[in-house]
């Protein structure tokens, strides 16, 4: 490799992780709830694009919501309070990990549901299988069996 | 006998491509509010024509449409004609002037014609938290007592109004009128 290309991947690298995360200051009481604001944002999705999570979004949207989370968090608000807080305001759609309710049953469920599935349906072929594997050959059947490998060697 | 379990993969496929089909035709979007059948949220906020604060009560008595706009939405300024034609049909209209600069807003309310009974300047956004905005425009229509009844994400042009909007809005009205 050149050392030019070298170059310019090294220049594209740190303006990635340069770009990578809109910045802001805030001012935390504590590590503990720095780590909090970092998880929250993390598992609240941006409304206006709607792929990325509200940390990580350049929206003015996900700035209002992240100086509001901030506000949150220092009034001594819970994980859950903060998240119900969203979704009053913005709906289910806000959270990434959705709530586990009877609408979403399906959806937290369903996986396993057609993994088993999908185990029972090899299970019972499997077993099957081996049923009919055990019903072995009687000894005049093997007789006969070997007399037409014989007949047919060359 | 069990020759009726073959045609499950088939049953299930077909129920899943239904599915998957109909998803194809959804607006992602368009999400629905959360706000829906829920009191207009409490607010304490200047007025963008000056003369004191506004708040919720500002907005109860007739059924409305309160719209969500700022100078810098570009797609407001489409929507503001739209906006002047319904006031003159007798629409009651409020507005959530939403992180502007006041002087711009009253600026373009001189310039376009003000189509709002009452303007609210919610310059920090915090309403628009309230309220779940995402973007503006945005219209909520209320009830007399001040129960967001619907909400439309975008501009409302003169289909809109005529297909989503006119029709709940009348119905509106005649729950107040009663």
């Amino acid at each position: 490799m050149s050392l030019r290309a070298l170059l310019a991947g090294a220049a594209l690298a740190l303006s990635a992780a340069l770009a990578h995360a809109a910045i802001d200051t805030y001012t935390f009481a504590d590590d503990t709830q720095r780590q909090r604001f970092v998880e929250l944002t993390g598992e609240l999705r941006c409304p206006k694009c709607q792929n990325q999570d509200i940390a990580d979004s350049n929206a003015p949207i996900a700035a209002d919501l992240r100086r509001e989370i901030v506000r949150l968090l220092g009034e001594g608000k819970s994980d859950r309070q903060i998240i119900d807080y969203m979704v009053d305001r913005y709906g289910e759609f806000i959270r990434y990990r959705p709530a586990l309710s009877l609408r979403t049953g399906l959806l937290w469920f369903g996986p396993a549901l057609l993994l088993l599935a999908g185990a029972a349906v090899v299970a019972i072929r499997v077993r099957r299988r081996q049923a009919g594997a055990a019903q072995a050959l009687s000894a005049d059947e093997q007789e006969r069996l070997a007399r037409l490998l014989d007949e047919h060697r060359p | 006998m069990r020759r009726w379990l073959l045609l499950l993969p088939l049953v299930l496929f077909l129920v899943l491509a239904v599915f998957l089909y109909r998803g194809l035709f959804l607006d992602p979007q368009s999400l629905p509010s959360a706000l829906i059948g829920k009191p207009f949220p409490a607010f304490q906020l200047p007025a963008v024509q000056g003369g004191g604060m506004l708040s919720r009560d500002a907005f109860l008595g007739r059924p409305a449409l309160v719209n969500v706009w700022g100078t810098w939405c570009v797609a407001c300024r489409d929507e503001h004609p739209v906006l002047n034609t319904l006031k003159a049909q007798g629409v009651v209209i409020y507005g959530v002037n939403y992180k502007d600069d006041n002087a711009a807003a009253q600026k373009w309310l001189a310039q376009f014609h003000d189509p709002y009974q009452l303007n609210v300047a919610d310059a920090d956004g915090s309403l628009g938290v309230d309220l779940g905005v995402y973007g503006a425009p945005e219209t909520f229509l209320i009830d007399a007592k001040g129960v967001v009844r619907f909400k439309h994400v975008g501009v409302i042009d003169q289909q809109v109004w005529r297909e989503q909007l006119a029709g709940r809005y009348q119905q509106l009205l005649d729950e107040a009128g009663q």
